[in-house]
């Protein structure tokens, strides 16, 4: 593909000020075909070895799923799930390669408290910032699809890059290019777009009826878009969210708690020195001290 | 306790021991960096508050185990004081009296025991939102959960965590106004703080704001002079 203009931050983590506008670029998109993963995890050998990543070794507990969950380490994993599709009693081998969606509308920036640990480039990408990461984990809170890990080593957050290192210098991602079945797709996100159309009306006259592409609304859409054979019911891909969307809970704590509670702790303050101006100090007058000297008595031996 | 009384200067009644001083202080430099370092995360503009904690990361680290020291010292004042915190009927008079109350008008006003319902009122406050801060906050410590889910077997969930962030949140919003009430009664109540460092309060001021505490204190012959 031909390299893309270079991207500037559009969205910052815990920055108040509104970034500077550089107009948006070309917004790229990962386009993951269900219906043609063969499950060979080259995508995952890729990943790790572009992102010079050391998982550990883990242990095999009779699961295809190698490992068992995305980890500071690995930030793409290959889920297997079996179904047994009850319209024509076929069992389904569904894989769908979990890891981070790049949501345009990314929970895991409108949670971060760190200034610019959390970015979003002009093209769509959500990069973790490492330098400016704090380790809260906030981000695991904030995130609709359950990505962001914390490494109990470093006390950063990882995931997914998508590669923007790679993306900078018109190179597409490490999965997408070790792919050999062509079911992982890099490009702008109107291509992306267009590719799944194809693949969905190719699908839909396999007798997959259902066939579509899973570019969650909830959260405006995201830069990394699934083709479903069963478009219909996402939960059927290891729990693939149905409807994703930041968690009102954290529309609240990081929306209108914020300012609420800076409000509260504003007019206590204010109510204080409001009053003190009003009232006057509280004095104990000399009166006071005689009587209780009178209460206590004169001076025993 | 003792009473001071020299002449010319005014009668002295004992309020806290050395040691109540101290448990309060901890627990009070401990709230202060805890709301300083909890702010911090908690609006983006008051970020740079990090910089008193040598940055985000040493923050992010050294915030719960204040929290962990505080606990364990407000533990110890819930102890020492939750007793002198019971209600009483006349409570229910002093906080309804708010105009009196906030005039300084207290001879309109039931005498006082050693709280008033203002004091009683943060002491229960704190005694309910400390703990609720503790629970909310093992929620949101990475290390803290790891620890819980190796010894007790229990990891939340993340909508749980959610919850934990909210909460948290809220309840700590309370506990700095209940603290802004706590230090503006001490200021505003003149030879209030003495209690607090010298352990000693004047006996006007006893007679002023807990007459009832300094009659008991008298007929138990705490005070007189020269006991």
């Amino acid at each position: 593909m031909a390299p893309l203009p270079a991207f500037d931050v559009i969205r910052r983590s815990a920055t108040s000020m509104p970034a500077p506008t550089p107009g948006r670029s070309v917004e790229v998109a990962k386009l993951i075909d269900a219906s043609r993963c063969i499950g060979c995890k080259a995508c995952q050998s890729a990943c790790i070895e572009w992102n010079d990543l050391k998982p550990e070794i883990g242990e095999n507990v009779g699961v295809y799923d190698n490992p068992h969950d995305l980890t500071p380490n690995n930030f793409t994993l290959m889920r297997f799930a079996e179904w047994e599709n009850p319209a024509n009693g076929n069992l389904e081998w569904l894989i769908r390669k979990d890891g981070c969606m790049h949501c345009e509308d990314p929970g895991c920036l409108k949670a971060c408290p760190a200034p610019g640990a959390i970015v979003q480039y002009s093209n769509g990408i959500v990069d973790f910032q490492k330098e400016n990461c704090i380790g809260c984990g906030y981000c695991v809170k904030g995130c609709p699809f359950n990505i962001p890990r914390i490494s109990q080593t470093e006390h950063k957050a990882f995931k997914c890059t998508l590669c923007s290192d790679r993306v900078a210098v018109g190179q597409i991602p490490a999965c997408a290019k070790a792919c050999p079945t062509n079911a992982i797709t890099f490009g702008t996100k109107a291509e992306m777009i267009a590719h799944s159309e194809k693949r969905v009306k190719d699908l839909k006259s396999r007798g997959f009826d259902k066939a579509g592409l899973y570019n969650p609304p909830g959260v405006s859409g995201t830069h990394v878009m699934y083709v479903l054979h069963h478009a219909d019911r996402p939960q059927l891909y290891a729990g693939l969210a149905e409807n994703p969307r930041i968690s009102p809970l954290v529309e609240v704590w990081k929306g209108v708690a914020k300012y609420a509670g800076l409000a509260v702790i504003g007019l206590s303050v204010a109510a204080g020195a409001l009053h003190h101006m009003l009232a006057g100090a509280n004095r104990v007058s000399p009166e006071d001290e005689a009587n209780a000297e009178k209460l206590a008595g004169g001076p025993k031996t | 306790m003792t009473i001071e009384k020299s002449t010319g200067a005014p009668l002295k009644v004992h309020r806290y021991s050395g040691a109540a001083r101290i448990n309060h202080w901890i627990t009070a430099i401990s709230f202060v960096l805890l709301w300083l370092s909890g702010l911090a995360l908690f609006h983006p503009s008051l970020y740079g508050l990090t910089a008193l904690f040598g940055g985000g990361e040493m923050m992010r680290w050294l915030h719960p185990w204040i929290g962990v020291v505080l606990s364990i010292s407000f533990l110890g004042l819930f102890l020492r004081f939750f007793t002198a915190n019971l209600p009483e009927r006349t409570d229910w008079k002093w906080l309804t009296s708010v105009r009196a109350v906030l005039s300084g008008h207290e001879e309109n006003l039931p005498e006082v025991g050693k709280y008033n319902a203002g004091q009683k009122a943060v002491f229960w406050g704190m005694a309910v939102l400390i703990p609720v801060m503790l629970v909310s906050g093992i929620g949101l410590w990475d290390a803290g959960l790891v620890y819980v889910g190796a010894t007790l077997g229990f990891k939340p969930t993340i909508d749980m965590q959610r919850w934990a962030a909210l909460v948290h949140a809220a309840a700590g919003i309370l506990t700095i106004v209940i603290w802004i009430v706590h230090v503006y009664a001490a200021i505003w109540v003149r030879g209030t703080i003495s209690a607090m460092t010298e352990g000693k309060v004047t006996g006007g001021w006893a007679w002023r704001h807990h007459r009832k505490w300094l009659r008991k204190e008298v007929a138990e012959h705490k005070v007189g002079s020269n006991a």
